[in-house]
C-alpha cells in the first residue's frame, strides 16, 4: 500500500485516494472543432510508460482535492505531489 | 511411560511443574508448559508426524520452527479445525487435539506409500506430462485421483468462530527478529529516542542467544536478551511483540506483521482477539530475522528422526527435549559440534561425521576433549528403518569426495545434520532488494535497496556473535538518528564466542555404490536430487524454469531449506557458479497466515458498511423485506398476512395507480450546488440547457460520460439565483460527486462553483398516485398545491408544523406524485405523518419492486438500460440532447457508430401468450432453434408484472428497434432455459403521452 502526501491534506494511506489516470491529459476545449482521431487520443489513448508519470489522484475519504502526483509506475517511487494549480517542486 | 526422551542436564524454558494434557492421532500425551506440539511429542518419543506429498514417504520433524517442511498437522476439531500447521509453531495447549494429514486410512499404514514404490511414475513435471492424455480424462480421471492422493489438510466447512482483527501502526524503527543483531539495534535506536518496534515470531526473544553459548558483557547470552527485553519493555517509545511474524514488506516502508494473540491461552477473555493483523508503516525497517541452517543430501535423508542439528540443540537447549539417545552428527562446518556438546552435557556420546578432512576450529577441540573421534573425511551415504531411523550407512570420501571408499552401518536413532547457514533475506527480496551471492559463506545477502531497509547480523552473513552486536548498535543507531536530534550513542558490550572455522563446500552425498536412494533437496514437495538432474537432462535452464518444472521451493515453505541446495546442484552440474545460476523471487507471505487474520473483523454484515435511513425503523416495524442497493439497505415489499412476493408487489403497485402510495428515496443522492458559475458548470455537464431554469423550477437531466454513454440521471432544482440542489441515481451518488469535483478542480478551475454532498442531510419521501395531491393537501394546509399553483416540475418550501420542508413536483412513476424532503433527523416523522394523513386516501407505503414496476411500465430508465452502454439516442432520450450548446460527451455523439440508424434502441416487449414471464439478461433472437451462434438482436433488460394490464411487460435494448415494433421475436434466457415467444411493442407501455404527470 502506498503512502501518498496529498498536498493539502499531508501524509495519508493509500486506501484514502483514488487514481484519476494521466495528469498531461488536456480536455479540448469547448466548442472546438476537433477532428475525430484528435477525439479518439483525448478520450481512448493514454501512454503506459514505465518509469515517471505525471498522475492524478482523488483524495476520496480525505479533503476530496484532486491533485497532480509524480510517480515511478515500475517502482512505486512518489518524487513528488502538488495541487493543480501549481509544478512539482523538485 | 511419557517425557521419556527429556534432557537430564539442559537448562530450558519449560515450566515441568505445569503438565498439559494433549492428543495426537486420538492417543493422550502430556507436555508441560512451554512445549510446543513438536517438543512435547518429540518427548513422548513419537517421531512420525505425517506422510509426503507426492511419495506419501513416513515424514518427522526436520526443524523446530518456521523452517518445518514436513512436520504438518490438522488442528482442534469442528469448525475451528484448521490444517496444515506446522507442529513446531503450535504452542501447546491443555485439551490441544492435532492428528496427522495426507494419510489414509492412517499414518503407519497408508495405502498412497505405494506411490512410493511408482516413484517413477511421479517424475519431475509428472503433472504436465502423466496427465495431457486424453483430455477428458482430466477432469473425470486424473484430477480427482490426483486431488484425494495429494491433497493436505481438510478445510472445515462452517464459519470460522473465532475473532481476528486489524491494527494500523507507525513507528521510525521496525525491528524484525530478537537475536542479538535486532536486540542490540533496536537498544540503540530506542536509546537514542526513536519509536521502536520489536518484532519476535517465537514466544521467547533472543534468537540465537537462547541456544548458543556466548556470553555477553558479564552475562550469559540469554541473560543479556531478557536484561535487554525488560529495558525495552520500561520504555515509551518501544512496542515489544513476541508471537508476531513480520511475514510481508510492501510498497513504501508498508510492512503486515501476524499476531498469535491467544491461540496459547487456554481460556481466553470473550473478546480477546484469536490473531491480529498489524499494518506496520516504518520509516526505516531493520531485517534481523537471522538464519536457517541448510539441511545435507544424502540418501533416504528424509526418515522420521533426521533432524537439523540446530532444532536438535534447540530441543535440548530450550525445550529440555532429546530428538534421540544414539544421535549422528553429519556437518560440513564447525557449528554442528555446538549440538554434540549439548548431547555430552546430558552424558550422550553422539558419533560425529564431518565431511571435512579437519578443523582446528575451539568447538571441535572441546568435543574431542571429551574422547570423541570425529570421522572427518566422511559422510553418510544411506539410512535404514521404515517408520523412524534405525541405522545409518557411513563411509569415507575419495580425495575428491565424489565417491565412498568403505562403507559401514551404524546404529542409530537421529541424524543432526550441518549444511552451514542460509540468511533470512526474505524480507530484504520482498523489499525490492538486489541480492548478491557471497562466496564466503556460500548463500545470498541483501545488497541494494530499493527501500528504507537494513539487514543486519546473520540475515546480512554476518555469522559471529561480536559482529552482530556491533552492527545491530551501529545501525540502529545511525537509522534512529534519521528521526531524532538526541545524538544518544549506545555503547557495545563485550563478548566472547568460540572460534569456528570455514565450512566445506559440500551439500550432496555421493550415491553409495549399486543403489539408488533419493536424496532429497526440498522435503515439503519431495523433490530429489534426481528430479533436478532429470529436468536439466530435458533441457530446463533457467531457474525459474526447473523451479516450476520440478516444483523445488513451491511448497507452502517457500523453500526455505531447500533453495540453496537446489541452486548448489544446479550450479554444480551446469558447471557454473551459483551468482550465475541466479535465485528465484522472494514473495509474501514468508510464513503461512490464516484466511481469519487477513480478513479481520471485515466478516459477514461488517464486510461492507451498511446505510439506512431515518425511516428503517418504521420499515422494520411493518414487515419489510429489505434488499441491498449499494451500500443501502432498502425496503423491497411490504408482504401482509399471506401474500407472496409477487402478490405484495403488485398490491403495492396497483395502489399507487389506483390510490396513493409513498415511498421512501431518501437514498437518492443529493448534491449542493452554488456559485455564480452554477448555471455555466450544470450546462456544461448535462446534455440539455439549463442556462434559463427559473428559480423554483426543477428539471430532469441526463449527463455524458466523454465517451458520449449515458452516465446517470436525475433531476435538479434551481433554489435560488445561483443555488441549485442535484439529485443523482442512488448507485451513483459517488461517482457523480467524484465527475463534478474532477470537473470543477481539474477541467475547469476557472469557474466559480462549489459542490457538496448532502445525501446523508435529506430525508426524501415520494408521494405518487392519483390521490397524492389531497393528500398533500391536508399535509400542507397553508400550501397551495393545486396545478397552478405547483406544476409539474414546480417547486416550494413549506414548513410541516414547525419543521422545514421542501416540496417538489416530480415523478418517477409516471402518476401525479411530489417528493418531500426534510432534514434527515424528521424523516421518519414525515413518514408517520403522512402514513397517518393519508389513511382516508388508502395510502399504503410501496418498495423497490413496486417502484420499479410502476417505472418500467411507463419506459422510464433507469440502472439496466443506463448500463455503459447506451449514449441517449439508445434509450429514447435523443430528445434531451442540446443541439445549441457543448456539453461532456458531446463530440462522442457525432461519430459515425453512433449515428448509426441500426443502433440498438429501447423498446418493450409482451409476451405473446399474455402469461408467461420474460427473464431479465434474456437475449432476443428471431429463431431459438437456428444453429449457433444464433445472432442476437437485443436484450431483455427489465421485466415486470404491469399492474395496468395483469400481463408481464418487460423493456429491451433491440437493434433498429423502431423499425421492430409489432415483430415477433423470441426472448431466450439459456441459464434458465427459458424461451418466451414476445411482441414488441413501445417501450411507453402507459400513459405513453405523460399526461398523469401533469394531471
Ligand atoms: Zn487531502
Amino acid at each position: 500500500m502506498l503512502e501518498i502526501k496529498c498536498p493539502y491534506c499531508g501524509k495519508r494511506s493509500q486506501n484514502e485516494f483514488s487514481y484519476g489516470g494521466d495528469g498531461n491529459i488536456k480536455r479540448p476545449a469547448l466548442g472546438a472543432e476537433i477532428s475525430t482521431k484528435d477525439w479518439d487520443d483525448f478520450v481512448y489513448f493514454r501512454d503506459n510508460p514505465r518509469g515517471r508519470h505525471t498522475e492524478l489522484w482523488h483524495h476520496v475519504s480525505g479533503c476530496r482535492q484532486w491533485f497532480k502526483a509524480s510517480r515511478d509506475t515500475a517502482t512505486h517511487e512518489i518524487f513528488s505531489t502538488c495541487k493543480m494549480n501549481e509544478d512539482f517542486n523538485e | 511411560m511419557s517425557n521419556q526422551y527429556r534432557t537430564s542436564n539442559s537448562k530450558g524454558l519449560i515450566n515441568k511443574e505445569k503438565i498439559i494434557n494433549f492428543t495426537f492421532n486420538g492417543s493422550s500425551y502430556q507436555g508441560y508448559e512451554g512445549d510446543t506440539l513438536a517438543s512435547a511429542l518429540i518427548a513422548n518419543g513419537v517421531h512420525l508426524i505425517g506422510r509426503s506429498f507426492k511419495y506419501h514417504r513416513p515424514r518427522g520433524f526436520l526443524g523446530v520452527g518456521v523452517e518445518e517442511p514436513n512436520a504438518m498437522v490438522q488442528l482442534h476439531e469442528g469448525d475451528r479445525s484448521e490444517p496444515n500447521i506446522m507442529a513446531t509453531e503450535v504452542e501447546l495447549v491443555e485439551g490441544l487435539k492435532a492428528k496427522s494429514q495426507n494419510c489414509w486410512p492412517s499414518v503407519k499404514f497408508d495405502i498412497g506409500e505405494i506411490n512410493n514404490l511408482l516413484n517413477r511414475f511421479f517424475p519431475a513435471g509428472f503433472y504436465y506430462k502423466t496427465f495431457m492424455w486424453p483430455k477428458s480424462f482430466w477432469f473425470k480421471v486424473y484430477e480427482p485421483i490426483i486431488r484425494k492422493a495429494a491433497g493436505m489438510g481438510v478445510a472445515p466447512l462452517s464459519p470460522d468462530p473465532d475473532r481476528y482483527e486489524h491494527n494500523y501502526e507507525h513507528c521510525d524503527v521496525l525491528v524484525v527478529g530478537s537475536g542479538p543483531s535486532g536486540l542490540s539495534s533496536a537498544l540503540a535506536a530506542a536509546k537514542n529516542g526513536a519509536r521502536v518496534i520489536l518484532a519476535e515470531d517465537k514466544a521467547h526473544f533472543g534468537g540465537s542467544l537462547l541456544n548458543d553459548d556466548v556470553t555477553i558483557g558479564n552475562m550469559s547470552g540469554r541473560e543479556w536478551a531478557s536484561d535487554v527485553i525488560s529495558q525495552l519493555k520500561s520504555m515509551p517509545n518501544v512496542v515489544v511483540k513476541n508471537r508476531s511474524q513480520v511475514f510481508g514488506y510492501y510498497d513504501h516502508n508498508m510492512t503486515v506483521m501476524f499476531e498469535r494473540v491467544s491461540d496459547h491461552i487456554e481460556n481466553p477473555s470473550k473478546y480477546t482477539p484469536r490473531q491480529r493483523l498489524h499494518y506496520i508503516r516504518a520509516g526505516e525497517v531493520i531485517v534481523s530475522t537471522g538464519s536457517i541452517e541448510r539441511p545435507i543430501s544424502f540418501g533416504n535423508n528424509d526418515r522420521p528422526g533426521i533432524f537439523l542439528s540446530s532444532a536438535a540443540r534447540e530441543y535440548m537447549k530450550v525445550y529440555e527435549t532429546l530428538v534421540g539417545k544414539k544421535p549422528i552428527i553429519f556437518t560440513n562446518n564447525d557449528s554442528a559440534y555446538a549440538t554434540a556438546l549439548e548431547f555430552l552435557r546430558n552424558d550422550i556420546k553422539p558419533i560425529i561425521v564431518d565431511t571435512r578432512d579437519s578443523s582446528e576450529g575451539q568447538l571441535v577441540k572441546e568435543v574431542q576433549g571429551h574422547g570423541i573421534a570425529v570421522r572427518f573425511n566422511s559422510g553418510v551415504a544411506n539410512t535404514k528403518g521404515h517408520l523412524k531411523i534405525k541405522s545409518a550407512t557411513i563411509g569415507t570420501l575419495d580425495g575428491q569426495k565424489e565417491n565412498f571408499i568403505s562403507l559401514e552401518e551404524v546404529e542409530c536413532d537421529c541424524i543432526c545434520m550441518s549444511g552451514g547457514w542460509t540468511p533470512t533475506v526474505h524480507l530484504s527480496s520482498q523489499a525490492g532488494n538486489k541480492l548478491k551471492f557471497n562466496e564466503d559463506i556460500d548463500a545470498y545477502v541483501p545488497d541494494k535497496k530499493r527501500q528504507k531497509e537494513t539487514a543486519i547480523g546473520s540475515a546480512n552473513g554476518a555469522f559471529t556473535l561480536n559482529q552482530s552486536l556491533a552492527e545491530g548498535f551501529q545501525v540502529g543507531f545511525e537509522l534512529s538518528n534519521k528521526f531524532t536530534s538526541n545524538n544518544i550513542k549506545t555503547d557495545v558490550p563485550t563478548s566472547n564466542e568460540p572460534d569456528q572455522k570455514p565450512h566445506e563446500k559440500l551439500w550432496c552425498m555421493p550415491l553409495p555404490n549399486g543403489q539408488k536412494p533419493k536424496r532429497f533437496i526440498d522435503f515439503q514437495n519431495d523433490v530429489a536430487v534426481s528430479d533436478v538432474e532429470l529436468a536439466l537432462r530435458e533441457g530446463f535452464r533457467s531457474i525459474e524454469h526447473v523451479k516450476r518444472y520440478t516444483t523445488l521451493g513451491m511448497a507452502g515453505d517457500q523453500g526455505k531449506t531447500s533453495n540453496l541446495n537446489g541452486l548448489q546442484y544446479v550450479s554444480n552440474i551446469e558447471k557454473k557458479i551459483v551468482p550465475e545460476v541466479g535465485h528465484t523471487t522472494f514473495r509474501p507471505p514468508y510464513t503461512p497466515v490464516t484466511i481469519g487474520t487477513i480478513v479481520g473483523r471485515e466478516v459477514g454484515n461488517h464486510y461492507l458498511p451498511t446505510r439506512k435511513t431515518p425511516i428503517h425503523t418504521w420499515h422494520e416495524e411493518h414487515n419489510a423485506v429489505f434488499v441491498a442497493v449499494g451500500l443501502w439497505v432498502r425496503p423491497r415489499y411490504y408482504p401482509r398476512g399471506t401474500e407472496t412476493m409477487n402478490d405484495a408487489v403488485n398490491r403495492e403497485a396497483a395502489n399507487v395507480r389506483k390510490n396513493v402510495g409513498i415511498c421512501d428515496v431518501t437514498t437518492l443522492g443529493k448534491i449542493d450546488i452554488k456559485g455564480p458559475d452554477a448555471p455555466e458548470f450544470l450546462n456544461r455537464v448535462y446534455t440539455n440547457a439549463w442556462l434559463k431554469l427559473p428559480v423554483g423550477k426543477a428539471r430532469y437531466g441526463v449527463m455524458l460520460r466523454e465517451d458520449g454513454m449515458v452516465f446517470d440521471d436525475g433531476t435538479t432544482s434551481r433554489l435560488s439565483e445561483n443555488h441549485f440542489h442535484m439529485t443523482t441515481t442512488t448507485a451513483q451518488a459517488a461517482n457523480v460527486l467524484s465527475h463534478l469535483e474532477y470537473y470543477l478542480q481539474v477541467v475547469w478551475p476557472d469557474l466559480d462553483v462549489n459542490v457538496l454532498s448532502t445525501t446523508e442531510q435529506w430525508a426524501g419521501i415520494a408521494i405518487a398516485g392519483p390521490k397524492s395531491r389531497e393528500l398533500l393537501a391536508k399535509l400542507f394546509p397553508s400550501i397551495d398545491v393545486s396545478n397552478e399553483s405547483l406544476p409539474f416540475m414546480g417547486l416550494v418550501d413549506a414548513k410541516l408544523g414547525d419543521i422545514p420542508a421542501r416540496i417538489y413536483r416530480i415523478s418517477f412513476s409516471g402518476e401525479l406524485a411530489y417528493e418531500v424532503n426534510v432534514e434527515s433527523n424528521y424523516g421518519l416523522h414525515l413518514w408517520k405523518k403522512i402514513m397517518e394523513t393519508g389513511s382516508e386516501f388508502g395510502v399504503q407505503p410501496y418498495g423497490t419492486e413496486a417502484l420499479a414496476t410502476l417505472r418500467i411500465e411507463m419506459g422510464h430508465v433507469a440502472g439496466p438500460e443506463l448500463d455503459g452502454r447506451t449514449i441517449p439516442y439508445d434509450i429514447g432520450l435523443n430528445g434531451m440532447v442540446s443541439q445549441n450548446k457543448d456539453f461532456i460527451g458531446k463530440r462522442s455523439l457525432s461519430k459515425d457508430a453512433f449515428i448509426s440508424e441500426d443502433r440498438q434502441t429501447i423498446v418493450g416487449l409482451v409476451p405473446v401468450d399474455k402469461k408467461s414471464k420474460i427473464p431479465e439478461g434474456s437475449h432476443l433472437v428471431v429463431d431459438d432453434k437456428a444453429p449457433t451462434p444464433i445472432p442476437k438482436l437485443g436484450h431483455v433488460s427489465s421485466s415486470c408484472w404491469s399492474v395496468e394490464y395483469n400481463n408481464p411487460f418487460s423493456i429491451a435494448i433491440l437493434k433498429d428497434g423502431k423499425k421492430q415494433i409489432g415483430k415477433k421475436l423470441i426472448a431466450v434466457c439459456p441459464l434458465k432455459d427459458i424461451s418466451v415467444p414476445v411482441e414488441v411493442v413501445s417501450s411507453h407501455y402507459v400513459d405513453p403521452k405523460g399526461e398523469r404527470v401533469r394531471s
